[in-house]
């Protein structure tokens, strides 16, 4: 059971990494592209955008602006 | 070879070229310390371990069809590019210490000798630090290989530049004796996280269902914009910068196997 949880962890760590809301916000993007492109509109526009969002986000969080 | 196929050749490369660097650093410094001899037994014990993790991850990626490893992989290749990505922003604008090849050999060193003197035979820390540093940074590898090779069914383009790296530093840190501090790490690692998160928005994407203008021509308009983001993102941090300064290095901050 120990050996499972630090596999866990380790896949975590490496794919994961820092800021789990990039992953979350990652698959959120995917599944709204594949909800829209399913709906036979055009959808490649929303992974950039998600991906704008969430890099602009997590640096902003980890680098808050200076007072 | 296709414009494409040049972009996962130079991709792997690079991440490769960096990842290569980063294990020899780890096995100069307890070479060097303890023993060459345990340290080799380490690299050889890893990359046992790492041709059985291809040998068993390849099959199952490449078995899978189209759009479900696109979709798949695309988003695990995006997250992970992300990470590279927020990474190297952090580090350009002086958010985060940058990652100094001969800080962390010092660093090596000085952790090699705190351990005591070398155990006759195989000598327990050379081996679990060398193993540790070949397969962490070998699996970075293995994944960028696996998940760009298969993608693009050119799993063989994606081998030979990942070779071609690891054989490349491998031979310069012989011949050197030192860790190799010229080569630009940082600079490499920023590119390396914008072809990462651009291969990982245009896979994702098309497994999900979604079809990009120009097809893959695409990738051509992709890559520049990340690139002008993540750069636009570095300047406007640059701002509210703390100024680490020179001094400061991946090192005193990171883990050294996982800087």
């Amino acid at each position: 059971m120990r050996r499972a949880e630090q596999l866990a962890r380790f896949l975590w760590d490496f794919v994961v990494g820092d800021d789990w809301r990039i992953a979350v916000g990652v698959v959120l993007a995917l599944a709204v592209t594949a909800v829209v492109a399913g709906a036979s509109v055009s959808a490649w526009w929303i992974l950039p955008l998600a991906v704008a969002a969430l890099l602009a986000f997590s640096v902003r969080r980890a680098a808050p602006p200076r007072r | 070879m296709t414009a494409s196929e040049w972009g996962l050749a130079v991709s792997v490369f690079l991440a490769c070229t960096v990842e290569a660097v980063e294990a020899v650093t780890i096995v100069l410094a307890v070479g060097f310390t303890r023993s060459w001899r345990s340290a080799f037994i380490g690299v050889g014990a890893a990359l046992l371990v790492l041709a059985a993790v291809t040998a068993a991850l390849g099959p199952a990626l490449t078995s899978l069809p189209l759009d479900v490893l696109r979709v798949a992989v695309g988003g695990l290749l995006l997250v992970f590019g992300l990470q590279w990505l927020r990474k190297a922003i952090l580090r350009a604008s002086g958010f985060k210490a940058l990652h100094d090849e001969a800080a962390l050999y010092q660093e090596g060193l000085r952790a090699a000798r705190a351990a005591g003197g070398a155990r006759p035979g195989v000598d327990g820390y050379s081996f679990t630090i060398a193993f540790k540093g070949v397969f962490l940074e070998g699996l970075e590898v293995v994944f960028i290989v696996l998940t760009f090779g298969a993608n693009q069914h050119h799993t063989g383009i994606a081998a030979v530049a990942a070779a071609v790296a690891v054989v490349l530093v491998v031979l310069i840190g012989a011949a050197v004796h030192a860790p190799l501090t010229r080569v630009p790490e940082n600079t490499m690692k920023f590119g390396v996280g914008v072809m990462l998160t651009s291969f990982g928005m245009f896979w994702g994407a098309e497994g999900a269902g979604a079809h990009w203008p120009g097809s893959d021509a695409a990738l051509l308009g992709i890559i520049p914009v990340t690139l002008a983001l993540a750069v636009g993102l570095v300047a406007l941090l640059r701002r509210g910068s703390p100024s680490l300064g020179a001094g400061s290095t991946a090192a005193s901050d990171d883990a050294m196997v996982r800087a």
